[in-house]
């Protein structure tokens, strides 16, 4: 992998991404072994920047690093001297003097990784910049999707929700279109960026008449806040409207899957009984996700520095 | 805070003086870009234009202009001194200095200091500070409201009535975006023929905005600031004028939407004048890529249709004059993340120079005197500037290399600030010299103070 | 894991790792390579597979409770043909199974972060039997000592032997094969090429001798 920072699924090219879902295959036959440890990293040290709450995201990467021997520093936001003021760049001078190989840094702002990447040495693995993107979220996704289809080219996605706001959203785009599958966004016109027409994507207000024809559905989470912004009058509208239950359920095909990146709101963009459904793979997105971090740290930080 | 002054000690004022009345020789000039001729400059005022004798110039200094192009002194309708406040990021110095290094003989000193320029006593502390720099003319704007909130009308009378002489109020920075207030304002200032410069803005349609809403906001997942947020209040403040016949002026005009309904204000005989800041006749919403805050301006960058609306419509005199919105900022409020940075770019040093780079051809150096000196002297009531450079008038002009190309470097800037979006980017066109009222204030491309 | 290759017209260039490719520390030079000679060829070495498939039973004593695990990628295939050609002598199955090197290599630094490959136990895994691990060429020792590493981490062997190819000296570990099929002295500045059908459709193990564009002569280490 020739890339130096992961900023954005985009940056990924064909090659790039298959490479991380071939190693983490071999990475995921560890999860098996007695001894889960690799000595790949050893010496290194990964830090996490999490500027936003994240246990579930922070907890995944510092297995992954673990895994591979990595020291891992924790750094969150709360307590500590962002919260008391220090800017993005005096952090960054920081850990580049703790001699941070990688920084995983998820922030609420989009482009804090792009500006953090100029201002230290080591990589930069975006976890979450704002509303922009989530790209190791987009592999773990399409990791998934690969083991339960076997490929990935040709598959049919629905992405369904808030796609305004989503950062998982557009990394799924970028992604699964330069893996060659094939997406349709679902979602009212108010959540819906301006400009979506230039997106690799298909768009649709009607899930009903979508949900036959694809093999993987991704719910996204939609926030009570947007209801107080006017998105949507109210969740009852947005769940009879665009909410995954049992009777949309069985109007999917036999073989489809239901993803969903989690956290959920339950009852609003995804019913209990398909959350709890064997058709959904949300649990294993989340075993997922530590095998497909450890392949991006060992591609990015397993070479020369 | 403390601030270095350094005013003229007596003995440099008596030189200076003496100076001006022996006067300063400028051989050579193309005035206008036409042919080569000598301007006497003495007493403050153009003495003579064409063959000047040697008798005639005795005393004076000679300045050798072979190949300079003489203009009348820029006049920037919109710009940010930052002082009282925020001394860290720009004084009225440093900011006149900055001016006349890009031309300038006047400016119109923006009100969203701190406090805010809303009363008699501000604006005359904005225009002493101008006069003691004594680089530029300093015009202070005045708020339109209290403190910039938008609910109550600032005594505007009384800043009119001031020393400061205010004729132009804007809340730049925000919206006066009541309907009614706006409505008041604009039939207030008749009085006194003052005018209300408009930020155009409808706030709840750009709330969270981070930059132009469209295809690269949607993929870089900033949210956006929708065009019409800016017509719409255009649409409506251009009737409102109309209406109760008062001038209006528009600040920073960033869309083809906006140029068009300046068009049909104009031909219905409405009184609007508008103008446009260097950096939205060059620079694109494709610099927001990469998250590089210098880049981020309200109103934001727009898309090259836009953009070329924009050029098209200074060209046709749609949009009166060229205006810099020069909002200097400290390094801490640009070296972060885009979302916290504050909007705005330096100007005054480039703007002629960006002008000259990108419409030279089209507009001509008549087309660049008319808009960035006659017309915006006329719109902020500045008699004594933008005139023709000929016999009696007032020395306010500036000299430039038409040939001369430099590259931007943020270090070299006069501003105390360093957020300009063109370092790096090589510009034709270089200011030599500038002189207030036969005063030079900036000789050899260097301030003369 | 292909070397890169620079052409200059019509002479194939390769930059010369110090080892003949396993592990490439040491400084790199650009050189030229002289196509060499073949030293085992087809029919000769499936000879040696079957002398080394009679070695691992003799030395056993009948291959019970032993696995062959091949360490991608040409140890793979030489697993798999010794495994058979065990099976042919005594009817013994031996367990099979790969096993990948690559994260756990010494020298990740030096070049990029290479694919890595399957590994692939045995159902019954490995503790309690002995191990042979298989590689064509054993050169520093260091994908050996790699591999023990690997193993450590998979289970508990009673015993791990090795078996290779092609053992061409210059050893920089404490590290030595129980099963050779050839012994060859080799100079640094060589390298040795083993190709399989398998892989390159061809069976053959040649020589290339390898001269550096600056006249230096020999890469160093």
């Amino acid at each position: 992998m020739k890339i130096k920072h992961l900023l954005s699924a985009a940056d990924l090219s064909r090659e790039d991404a298959l490479a991380v879902l071939d190693t983490a295959t071999e990475m995921a036959a560890m999860a098996g072994r007695e001894v889960k440890k690799l000595p790949t990293l050893r010496g290194r040290t990964v830090v996490n920047l999490f500027y936003e709450d994240s246990t579930r995201t922070r907890i995944s990467f510092e297995a992954a690093a673990k895994r591979l021997s990595a020291d891992v520093i924790n750094f969150s936001a709360k307590g500590s001297s962002v919260s008391k003021g220090e800017s993005l760049k005096d952090t960054a001078l920081t850990l580049q003097a703790m001699g941070a190989d990688a920084v995983v840094v998820r922030h609420p702002a989009a482009g804090a990784p792009h500006r953090l990447a100029g201002w230290v040495n080591g990589s930069v693995l975006n976890a979450g910049d704002g509303t922009h993107e989530h790209p190791t979220q987009a592999l773990l996704d399409a990791y998934t999707m690969r083991s339960r289809y076997g490929r990935i080219e040709g598959l049919k996605v629905a992405i369904v929700g808030d796609v305004l706001h989503s950062r998982v959203a557009r990394s799924n785009v970028y992604l699964l279109n330069t893996l060659g599958a094939h997406v349709t966004l679902v979602a009212p016109p108010t959540l819906l960026p301006v400009g979506v027409e230039a997106w690799p994507a298909d768009v649709s207000y009607d899930l009903d008449a979508v949900l036959p024809g694809v093999d993987v559905v991704m719910m996204l989470r939609v926030q009570r806040e947007r209801m107080t912004d006017s998105f949507f009058p109210s969740e009852r509208e947005y769940s009879r409207r665009y909410g995954l239950d049992l009777d949309r359920l069985r109007g999917l095909p036999s073989h489809a899957i239901v993803m969903h990146p989690g956290p959920m709101n339950r009852g609003v963009e995804i019913s209990p009984e398909v959350a709890d459904s064997t058709r959904s793979t949300i649990v294993e997105q989340v075993a997922n996700g530590v095998s497909v971090r450890m392949a991006v740290l060992y591609l990015l930080l397993g070479g020369a520095p | 805070m403390t601030k270095a002054r350094h005013p003229l000690s007596n003995e440099e004022r008596a030189e200076r003086r003496t100076q001006v009345s022996k006067g300063y020789l400028l051989k050579g000039v193309r005035i206008l870009g036409g042919p080569a001729a000598d301007l006497l400059l003495r007493d403050g005022i153009i003495a003579a234009v064409g063959r000047i004798g040697a008798a005639t110039a005795k005393g004076a200094e000679v300045i050798d202009a072979d190949g300079l192009v003489a203009l009348p002194g820029l006049v920037d309708l919109h710009t940010h001194l930052r002082e009282p406040g925020r001394e860290d990021a720009e004084t009225v110095e440093s900011g006149s200095r900055a001016a006349a290094l890009g031309g300038y003989t006047a400016v119109c000193a923006m009100a969203n200091t701190s406090p805010v320029a809303d009363t008699a006593g501000v604006v005359e502390q904005v225009w002493r500070l101008g006069r003691e720099a004594g680089l530029v003319d300093v015009q202070p704007v005045g708020a339109v409201t209290v403190g910039l909130g938008g609910e109550r009308l600032a005594e505007l009378g009384a800043m009119a009535e001031s020393a400061a002489g205010v004729r132009m109020f804007s809340d730049d920075g925000h919206c006066v975006h009541d309907p009614r207030l706006m409505r008041r304002a604009l039939e207030y200032v008749k009085a006194f023929d003052g005018v209300i410069a408009q930020h155009a803005e409808e706030p709840r349609l750009t709330q969270g905005a981070q930059m132009h809403e469209g295809v690269v906001s949607a993929e870089l997942g900033l949210p956006g600031w929708p065009a019409v947020a800016e017509e719409a209040i255009i649409a409506r403040d251009v009737l409102l004028a109309g209406h109760v016949g008062a001038r209006l002026h528009v600040c920073h005009v960033s869309t083809a939407g906006s140029v068009e309904i300046l068009r049909l204000a104009k031909r219905r005989g409405i009184r609007v004048t508008a103008e446009v800041t260097p950096h939205h006749l060059l620079l694109t919403h494709e610099r927001a890529r990469g998250y590089d805050p210098v880049f981020k301006v309200n109103p934001p960058l727009r898309t090259q249709a836009d953009v070329d609306a924009l050029r098209e419509a200074l060209v046709d005199g749609t949009i009166d004059a060229v205006a810099t919105d020069h909002a200097p900022h400290a390094l801490q409020d640009k070296e972060c993340e885009w979302a916290y940075a504050k909007p705005g770019m330096l100007g005054l040093e480039t703007a002629l120079s960006i002008v000259v780079t990108t419409m030279l051809d089209s507009l001509g150096w008549d087309g660049i005197a008319e808009r960035m000196s006659r017309t915006p002297a006329r719109i902020a009531g500045l008699a004594g500037h933008g005139q023709d450079l000929v016999k009696g008038a007032p020395a306010n002009l500036t000299l430039v290399d038409p040939q001369a190309r430099w590259t931007v470097d943020p270090a070299q800037l006069a501003s105390r600030s360093r957020n300009t979006p063109y370092a790096g980017m090589e510009l034709t066109g270089r200011v030599i010299a500038t002189f207030l009222r036969g005063v030079p204030t900036v000789l050899d491309g260097k301030a003369t103070r | 894991m292909a070397r890169p290759q620079v052409d200059h017209g019509g002479v194939r260039v390769e930059r010369q790792p110090a080892d003949g490719g396993k592990a490439d520390e040491g400084r790199v030079v650009e050189g030229k390579t002289v196509e060499g000679k073949v030293i085992i060829d087809g029919p000769n070495l499936a000879r040696i597979v079957d002398r080394m498939a009679h070695q691992i039973l003799e030395k056993t004593s009948g291959a019970r409770d032993t696995v062959l695990l091949g360490i991608p990628t040409r140890g793979v295939p030489l697993a798999r043909r010794l495994a058979d050609r065990i099976r042919a002598f005594e009817k013994v199955s031996v367990p099979l199974g790969t096993l990948d090197i690559t994260l756990y290599r010494d020298d990740l630094r030096l070049r990029g972060a290479r694919a890595v490959g399957r590994t692939d136990l045995p159902t019954a895994g490995i503790d309690g039997t002995r191990v042979i691990l298989v590689d064509d060429v054993l050169f520093s020792g260091r994908t050996i000592r790699a591999a023990l590493n690997a193993i450590a981490d998979l289970g508990r062997p009673r015993q791990v032997q090795l078996a290779v190819l092609v053992d061409r000296g210059h050893r920089e570990l404490p590290i030595r094969a129980d099963y050779v099929g050839k012994n060859l002295p080799t100079a640094l500045s060589e390298n040795v090429r083993v190709r399989l059908v398998e892989i390159d459709g061809i069976d053959e193990v040649r020589i290339e001798a390898w001269r550096s564009l600056d006249g230096t002569g020999k890469g160093d280490r």
